[in-house]
């Protein structure tokens, strides 16, 4: 059984659902805390995030920086847009690799399932026109660098 | 190939069976039409939908518009939604253990 569901909703988006064995105030610190954010959103083992800027509050700023400790690294930047403590959190991101990828609007949503947590995010998925350069880069120097980069770009994007 | 999941040009089930069809080999819009008992124009707007959505592309062979899959752009949504669900569900593997870690304390999890 798999408690990840993953689907596309038009061509604009992707909506992710979650259940977790926690509080919704438990998920919801988890996503908005530094100290426990960067216990999480890691991505691929051997990955750290040194620095965790988290200022939950409307307007407020989000930078993740990701090391692998062997001198690769990329960050994202990204505000919040509306949070409603322990039910929702609304916010754009974008990486910066260092070349910067389009805003992506998340809105994520914690609720009470039975003793645990449904978690349900919605994000912007990248363009068609946006995957394609993503692809023709990797095609073009090798599939393997390419691949490995936009992992990391989805690893970190959608950590919340 | 999991088209269901890839795009929401992909919901309606004409522009489902139009793709199985280009999977066979490409068609005109004429070719196409045909068994589909539909109009050219009616049939050039799925077209349409299905080349914004990167999934099929068209050549020019005289005054023909012969169109076919555009098999890099179905590979690169099902890539790009294979290592989102593979990166999410190690970040929340990570995520279930941090909270097994914070849950009974009610504070900040010390412990991983």
């Amino acid at each position: 059984m798999s408690k990840m569901t993953l689907k596309t909703e038009g061509d604009k988006y992707v909506v992710v659902t979650r259940r977790f064995a926690a509080s919704p105030e438990a998920v919801y610190r988890a996503h908005t805390e530094p100290e426990l954010i960067q216990k999480w959103m890691l991505g691929p083992d051997g990955w750290t995030m040194p620095v965790c800027i988290n200022e939950a509050k409307p307007g407020g700023k989000i930078r993740y920086e990701w090391s692998n400790g062997k001198g690769a690294g990329f960050y994202l930047t990204g505000e919040f847009l509306e949070l409603k403590p322990y039910s929702r959190i609304v916010h754009v991101e974008r990486m910066h690799l260092p070349d910067l990828t389009p805003d992506n609007h998340i809105e994520t949503r914690f609720e009470s399932d039975g003793a645990g947590t449904l978690m349900t995010m919605r994000m912007t998925l990248p363009d068609a026109q946006t995957r394609a350069a993503m692809l023709a880069t990797g095609m073009e120097s090798g599939m393997e660098a390419s691949y490995a980069r936009l992992e990391q770009v989805i690893q970190a994007g959608c950590g919340l | 190939m999991k088209l269901d999941n890839a795009f929401s040009a992909l919901a309606d089930p004409t522009r489902r069976a139009i793709l199985a069809r280009l999977a066979k080999g490409e068609a005109t819009v004429m070719e196409l039409a045909k068994p589909f008992q539909m109009t050219q124009p009616a049939i050039s707007q799925h077209l349409k939908v299905l080349e914004d959505a990167g999934l099929v592309v068209q050549r020019v062979e005289g005054t023909k518009r012969p169109r076919r899959l555009a098999k890099a752009g179905v590979e690169a949504m099902d890539r790009w939604l294979a290592m989102l669900r593979k990166a999410l569900e190690k970040n929340y593997g990570r995520l279930d253990e941090v909270l097994a870690g914070m849950e009974p304390k009610k504070k900040r999890g010390e412990k991983p």
